[in-house]
C-alpha cells in the first residue's frame, strides 16, 4: 500500500507539487500521466525517499518514508528518470553492488541476478562498462537493478524512454507480468503505454490531480467515444446530410479517403442506427467500426481545462 | 559485510577502474621525490632521516587531495547516480563514511607507494624507523583531514571544477591559519580569544610534531576531530540538498 497525504514540494514561490493525496493498493499499476513539469517525478521522487516534501507526508507499505526511511526504502525497487548508473561498472559488477547494498547474498543473491539479467536479456553485455551501452541497454539496466529484490513496490519513472518498439513491448509485459503481487507506479508521456499496462490512471497537472479513473472510463470523456467511422464504396452525396438528421447524432466529420465520423450526443451508442440507416438506403459500406475514444483527445482537454481554471480565477 | 563496507569496496575499485588512481599515484610519486631531492637537499644534508620528505607532503596534499576528493559527490550529482545511491535501503552517514574511507584508503596506497625513500634512507644510514613511522602516520591523518574537508564541499556543487578550487582555498587557510597570513585577517577585529582558536587549527603546527616522529596524542585528536566534523557536515549537507 502506497498512501500520500497532502503531499507538497515548494521550491521558493513555485509549487511544484501541490497538496497530492492519493492511494495505491497491491496487485494495481497506476500511471502517472502529466506535461512536462507537472510535477510526476518529483512527486516519485518524494516517494522513493529521495526529495524530503516541503508538507505532507508519503507512506509505503505501512512506514512513513521521512520516519523510517531504511525500512520504506527496503520495500521499493526504483527507476529513477533517465536511468542512472555508474558509468565505470559492467553490469555484473553494478548489480552485485546493488544486491549486496539491498541485504542479499549467498545462493539467494545469485538466483535473482540471473533471473534480473535474464528478464532483462543483458547476457550478451554484462561484462561491458555501462558507460559503452546503447541508452537502450542502460534503461534496461536500471530496471535490472529496480526489480533485482523483488520489491512489494515499484517505481518507474518513464521505464521505456528510449527503447525500440520491441524492447518497450517486452518491458510492459514485464511489468503486466509482475502486477498481480506488486504496486506499480509508472510515469509516462506514452499513452498507449497506459492503455497497455495501467488498471488506472491519474492526470496530473501544475502539481494537482486533473482525473483518477481506469483508462477506459478516461477515454470514455472523450467526444470520439462511440464514434462511428463508416467507410462508404461511392459516396452518395446526399449520405453526410441523412447521417447527419439521426437521432443522438451530433455532427458528421468528413476524415478523408472516403471516411465519414459521426459523433454521437453525450457518448451515446449509435452504431445500430447507423447501420440501419445504411441497410436502407442500401449504401455499399466497406468499412464500419466504433471507436473507444482517444485518451490523448482526453489528455489534452483536461490538462489544458486545467490550465485555464487556474488562469480564470 | 556491513553497508558502509559495501559502499566502501565500490567506491575503492571505481578509481581503479579508470585511469584517474594510475595519473594521482604517478604523479605523486614523481612530485614527492623531486621535493625531496632538489628542494629538500635529501643527500646534501647527510642526516638519516625522512624530514625533507615529509616536509613537502602538506604542500603535494593542498593540490592533490581536492583533485581526489572533487569528485566524491559532485560526480553523482553530475550523472544522476545519487539518486540511485540515496534511495537505497542506506543511511547516509553510512555512505558519506564509505565513499571518505574508501577515498582515504587510496590515499594511503598512494603514500604507501613511497616505500623505496624508506628503504633508500636504511640503506644509507640508520634512522630511528619509530619516528619514520609516527611521520606516516601523522602525514595520512593529514590527507584524511583534507579529504573529509574536500568531500563535505564536492557535496555542495554538481560543478567538480568549483568543488576543487573552494576546497584548495578552504585547506590552504586550515594549513596557514598559524601564520600572520590568515591571523591578519582576525586580529583586527576579533577577541584574543578567537585569534588564538583560529592559530590553533593549523595543520601545520600539529603535522609538525608528528612528522618530526613525536607522537603528539593532541595532534592525533586534532586531525581525527577535523575529520568527524567535516564529514558530519556532508552527511548535513546530503539530508538538506539532495537534489539540485
Amino acid at each position: 500500500m502506497i498512501e500520500t497525504e497532502q503531499l507538497t514540494k515548494r521550491y521558493g514561490s513555485l509549487v511544484a507539487v501541490d497538496e497530492l493525496s492519493f492511494s495505491v493498493g497491491q496487485g494495481e499499476v497506476l500511471g502517472f500521466l502529466g506535461p512536462n513539469g507537472a510535477g510526476k517525478s518529483t512527486t516519485m521522487k518524494m516517494i522513493a525517499g529521495f526529495l524530503t516534501p516541503t508538507a505532507g507526508h508519503a507512506r509505503v507499505c505501512g512506514f512513513d518514508v521521512e520516519q523510517e526511511p531504511v525500512k520504506a526504502k527496503s520495500q521499493i525497487g526504483y527507476l529513477p528518470e533517465g536511468a542512472p548508473s555508474y558509468g565505470e561498472m559492467t553490469p555484473g559488477s553494478f548489480l552485485e553492488f546493488i544486491a549486496r547494498v539491498r541485504g542479499l547474498s549467498g545462493a539467494e543473491k545469485q538466483r535473482r541476478m540471473a533471473e534480473a539479467v535474464e528478464r532483462l536479456h543483458l547476457q550478451s553485455v554484462i561484462t561491458q562498462p555501462i558507460e559503452t551501452l546503447s541508452k537502450g541497454y542502460k534503461r534496461r539496466v536500471g530496471l535490472a537493478q529496480a526489480i533485482l529484490h523483488d520489491p512489494k513496490v515499484l517505481i518507474l519513472d518513464e521505464p521505456t524512454d528510449g527503447l525500440d518498439p520491441n524492447q518497450k513491448h517486452e518491458v510492459r509485459a514485464l511489468i503486466r507480468e509482475m502486477a498481480s503481487d506488486k504496486i506499480i507506479i509508472i510515469s509516462t508521456h506514452i499513452l498507449e503505454e497506459v492503455h497497455a499496462v495501467c488498471a488506472r490512471a491519474i492526470i496530473i497537472a501544475h502539481g494537482r490531480i486533473l482525473a483518477d479513473d481506469t483508462p477506459a472510463a478516461l477515454e470514455a470523456r472523450s467526444p470520439y467515444h462511440n464514434a462511428v467511422s463508416l467507410k462508404l464504396g461511392e459516396m452518395p452525396e446526399a449520405a453526410r446530410a441523412r447521417l447527419g438528421e439521426l437521432g443522438n447524432v451530433s455532427g458528421v466529420e468528413d476524415i478523408g479517403d472516403g471516411r465519414l465520423r459521426i459523433l454521437p450526443t453525450d457518448g451515446e451508442f449509435i452504431l445500430p442506427a447507423v447501420g440501419r440507416l445504411a441497410l436502407e438506403q442500401g449504401w455499399h459500406v466497406d468499412e464500419l467500426q466504433v471507436e473507444s475514444g482517444r485518451l490523448d483527445e482526453v489528455f489534452r482537454q483536461i490538462t489544458t481545462d486545467g490550465l485555464a481554471a487556474e488562469v480564470s480565477p | 559485510m556491513n553497508k558502509t563496507g559495501i559502499i566502501f569496496r565500490r567506491e575503492l575499485s571505481a578509481y581503479f577502474a579508470t585511469p584517474v588512481a594510475y595519473v594521482f599515484i604517478v604523479i605523486f610519486l614523481v612530485l614527492a621525490s623531486a621535493f625531496t631531492f632538489y628542494l629538500g637537499n635529501f643527500y646534501e644534508r647527510g642526516q638519516a632521516d625522512l624530514s625533507p620528505f615529509f616536509t613537502f607532503h602538506p604542500w603535494l596534499y593542498l593540490f592533490l587531495v581536492p583533485a581526489i576528493s572533487m569528485r566524491l559527490w559532485a560526480e553523482e550529482r553530475k550523472s544522476g547516480s545519487i539518486e540511485l545511491l540515496l534511495t537505497l535501503p542506506i543511511r547516509t552517514s553510512e555512505v558519506v563514511l564509505g565513499k571518505f574511507l574508501a577515498a582515504w584508503a587510496f590515499c594511503g596506497i598512494a603514500l604507501a607507494f613511497t616505500f623505496p625513500i624508506w628503504i633508500t634512507v636504511n640503506y644509507l644510514g640508520e634512522p630511528d624507523n619509530g619516528a619514520i613511522f609516527t611521520a606516516y602516520l601523522g602525514s595520512l591523518l593529514m590527507a584524511g583531514a583534507f579529504l573529509a574537508i574536500g568531500a563535505c564541499i564536492s557535496a555542495t556543487t554538481r560543478n567538480q571544477v568549483i568543488a576543487f578550487i573552494i576546497t584548495v582555498v578552504v585547506c590552504f587557510g586550515f594549513l596557514l591559519s598559524g601564520l600572520p597570513l590568515v591571523l591578519d585577517l582576525f586580529s583586527g577585529w576579533a577577541p584574543q580569544v578567537l585569534t588564538d582558536a583560529v592559530a590553533s587549527l593549523s595543520f601545520m603546527t600539529h603535522f609538525r610534531s608528528l612528522s618530526r616522529g613525536v607522537i603528539d596524542l593532541r595532534a592525533v585528536v586534532y586531525f581525527g576531530l577535523v575529520i568527524g566534523f567535516w564529514l558530519a557536515a556532508n552527511t548535513v549537507v546530503l539530508d538538506l540538498k539532495k537534489a539540485d
